[in-house]
């Protein structure tokens, strides 16, 4: 805006705040019912003012976990969590730099078919094959493992397709001059490609590991034992228990620790993530 | 250092394009030739068949006396500098220079003198450090040359490599470029559109038209006897007049007025007459033909005044001290024209007279 009225100025923020607060309140009040003993629930009202259990309600997921309901202690299910997003994460992305890299800079028969085949995988998200997709798994005898929960979902159209933009973007000449100055294939991927992509492998780590984190229809269908529980799934079962009511304010003390990750990854890697998406170095 | 041998050699690319037919030149060693030609001429396209970038789809391209068709870009021991200068964005300037030379296997102490040494012959040693966003054009273009000095290849090759520069700094870039290969005595083959940059730098031209070689030549030779209207009208600044004319008994005619008489050696008929800017000269009052002047063109040093002779479109180059009118007399000397065949284009030879010019 280049007229600046103190009215819009004051209206640009009213909405800014309302904004923030209509996405963090469901935050706040999951962090407040963490903080509450189970009967504070029984009114039917969520409190809105902290209480004084948190450090038991913490204490006590991160140790026991819940045994009525069938759930193991939040650490097996956090690391289990932590386990697939990052094996998503890292075989994501090494998957599809190496297949990005392929189709941008080698002339191989039916290039092209290659291409598209990936590109229509962008069509068929997990839910949609997910029959399928199990009957392979389970054959292969990979259920209720780290292989059978991660690599059903590493194959990556999306990946793979950004990294293919990129390195479109990369000026031919570089990699020229590479040849020119003795670096064969492995080596120009190894010494200009990959330190290039830098900013967007960590724009996609962000994101790929969120994703990886928040499954929950996948890891319900391959595992059965509670061994290989990830905390999404943890949230769903504590809080579907039949003939009692859910003990909310442990449900919302799991569902803040399975938030504190991303939040993690969020923070840590934000300046080379918003790099990764604005800019690209040349 | 060693010579370059092109023979016989096209490119053909799938769907049929030839981009580049038959193409044969002599490079010798320590020559510096030039290709220019206009855009889509095939010169990047035969500059890239040397460097190895291009498969070569017929003929052969010899460095030293070793045919290099079949060669890797990184065995023909030649160094290339790009037009957008293609520096690793993610290097220092010392990696960048040291990167081609560490993939060979060059010890670590021969890497540091080579890159100290070019660093000192194009003033980049304060920049070691820096990355190439950090540099200005002209410094990235000196990073680039300074990558390819460093590998002491057979040969240079340079792909319009002042293309990206303000006119300034192309000026002085082309003044060092000639120095440095001087200095040097590496062959070089550099391609550019820019016929000035041609006139400037080569030993010898090549001048190319739709992947031919139009005319091989040193450029004053090229400049004073064009072999075709391309390259009359290519070559120079201004473009060389041409206009179709009709020659009669040794009289030359434009759209029917007698401008010149006494040529010899031109059988009668129609063709087409070519004279540069330089050499039309205003006539005695009375004498001469008349040129109606359209528009002036100042220059400081000269004015180029742009008119018609007989409806004809020409350009003369006069002291900016002569008087303007709206009609000038002007004058052509015989011995000034250039003749080119009406159908092909083809400079017509005049057994009797030396070339036009010196």
């Amino acid at each position: 805006m280049i007229d600046r009225h103190p009215w819009l100025d004051a209206l640009a923020h009213v909405v800014l705040i309302v904004g923030v607060l209509i996405v963090a309140f469901p935050v706040y009040v999951a962090v407040i019912a963490s903080t509450h003993g189970p009967n504070d629930f029984m009114s039917g009202l969520i409190p809105l003012l902290p209480g004084h259990e948190m450090v038991a309600n913490y204490r006590s997921m991160l140790t026991d976990g819940l045994s009525s309901s069938g759930a193991p202690p939040l650490g097996g299910m956090l690391w289990n969590s932590l386990v697939m997003a990052l094996s998503i994460a890292f075989g994501k992305i090494a998957i599809s730099i190496l297949s990005a890299y392929a189709i941008v800079y080698f002339r191989f028969p039916f290039r092209a078919v290659a291409f598209w085949m990936i590109f229509v995988t962008l069509m068929l998200p997990v839910e949609v094959r997910i029959v399928p997709t199990f009957k392979v798994v389970a054959d292969l005898g990979l259920l209720d493992s780290y292989a059978g929960l991660t690599i059903p979902l590493i194959a990556s159209a999306t990946a793979t397709f950004l990294f293919r933009q990129f390195f479109l973007t990369v000026p031919d000449e570089l990699m020229e001059a590479a040849r020119i100055d003795g670096a064969g294939p492995l080596k120009f991927f190894r010494d200009i490609l990959l330190p290039l992509s830098r900013t967007n492998i960590a724009a996609l780590f962000v994101i790929l590991f969120i994703y990886g984190w928040n499954q929950y229809l996948w890891p319900l269908m391959v595992t059965t034992t509670s061994q290989h529980y990830t905390i999404v799934m943890g949230i769903k079962r504590m809080s579907d228990v039949a003939d009692a009511l859910p003990q909310w304010n442990v449900v919302m003390t799991t569902a803040v620790l399975a938030m504190l990750p991303p939040v993690i990854v969020v923070v840590a890697m934000q300046r080379l993530f918003v790099k990764g998406l604005i800019e690209t170095e040349k | 250092m060693s010579a370059i041998e092109i023979v016989a050699v096209s490119k053909v690319y799938a769907g049929g394009v030839r981009a580049v037919s038959d193409v044969s030149l002599a490079i010798a060693d320590g020559e510096f030739i030039v290709l220019v030609g206009p855009s889509g001429c095939g010169k990047s396209t035969l500059l890239r068949m040397i460097a190895g970038l291009e498969s070569i789809s017929s003929g052969t391209v010899a460095i030293g006396s070793r045919v290099v068709n079949e060669v890797d870009p990184a065995a023909r021991n030649i160094a290339m500098v790009f037009q957008n200068y293609a520096l690793y964005p993610h290097m220092s300037v010392y990696d960048n220079l040291a990167y081609g030379l560490r993939n060979r296997g060059v010890p670590k102490a021969d890497i540091d003198a080579r890159v100290a040494e070019a660093a000192r012959m194009l003033e980049i040693q304060p920049f070691l450090d820096r990355k190439p966003k950090q540099l200005s054009g002209g410094q990235r273009q000196r990073v680039a040359m300074g990558r390819a000095i460093v590998r002491k290849p057979d040969a240079f090759l340079f792909d319009e490599p002042l293309s990206n520069l303000d006119a300034k700094l192309r000026v002085s870039m082309r003044g060092e470029i000639r120095q440095l290969q001087r200095r040097l005595g590496v062959t070089s083959v550099y391609v550019t559109h820019d016929q000035l940059e041609a006139m400037t730098l080569a030993d010898r031209i090549v001048v190319l038209n739709s992947g031919r070689i139009e005319q091989v030549g040193r450029p004053l030779d090229v400049y004073h006897t064009p072999a075709s209207t391309f390259v009359a009208s290519f070559i120079g600044s201004p473009a060389m007049n041409l206009a179709d004319a009709e020659v009669a008994g040794g009289c030359v005619a434009i759209g029917g007025r007698e401008v010149a008489s006494g040529v010899t050696g031109i059988a009668d008929g129609k063709l087409t007459v070519g004279l540069r800017a330089e050499d039309i000269q205003p006539a005695a009052s009375g004498a001469g033909v008349p040129f109606a002047v359209r528009y002036i063109e100042e220059l400081g040093a000269q004015r180029l005044v742009h008119g018609s002779v007989e409806g004809r479109h020409l350009t003369m180059a006069l002291s900016p001290d002569l008087p303007l009118a709206d009609e000038i007399r002007v004058t052509v000397a015989a011995d000034r024209l250039h003749f080119f065949d009406a159908e092909s284009g083809r400079r017509m030879a005049r057994p009797a007279h030396a070339p036009a010019g010196r």
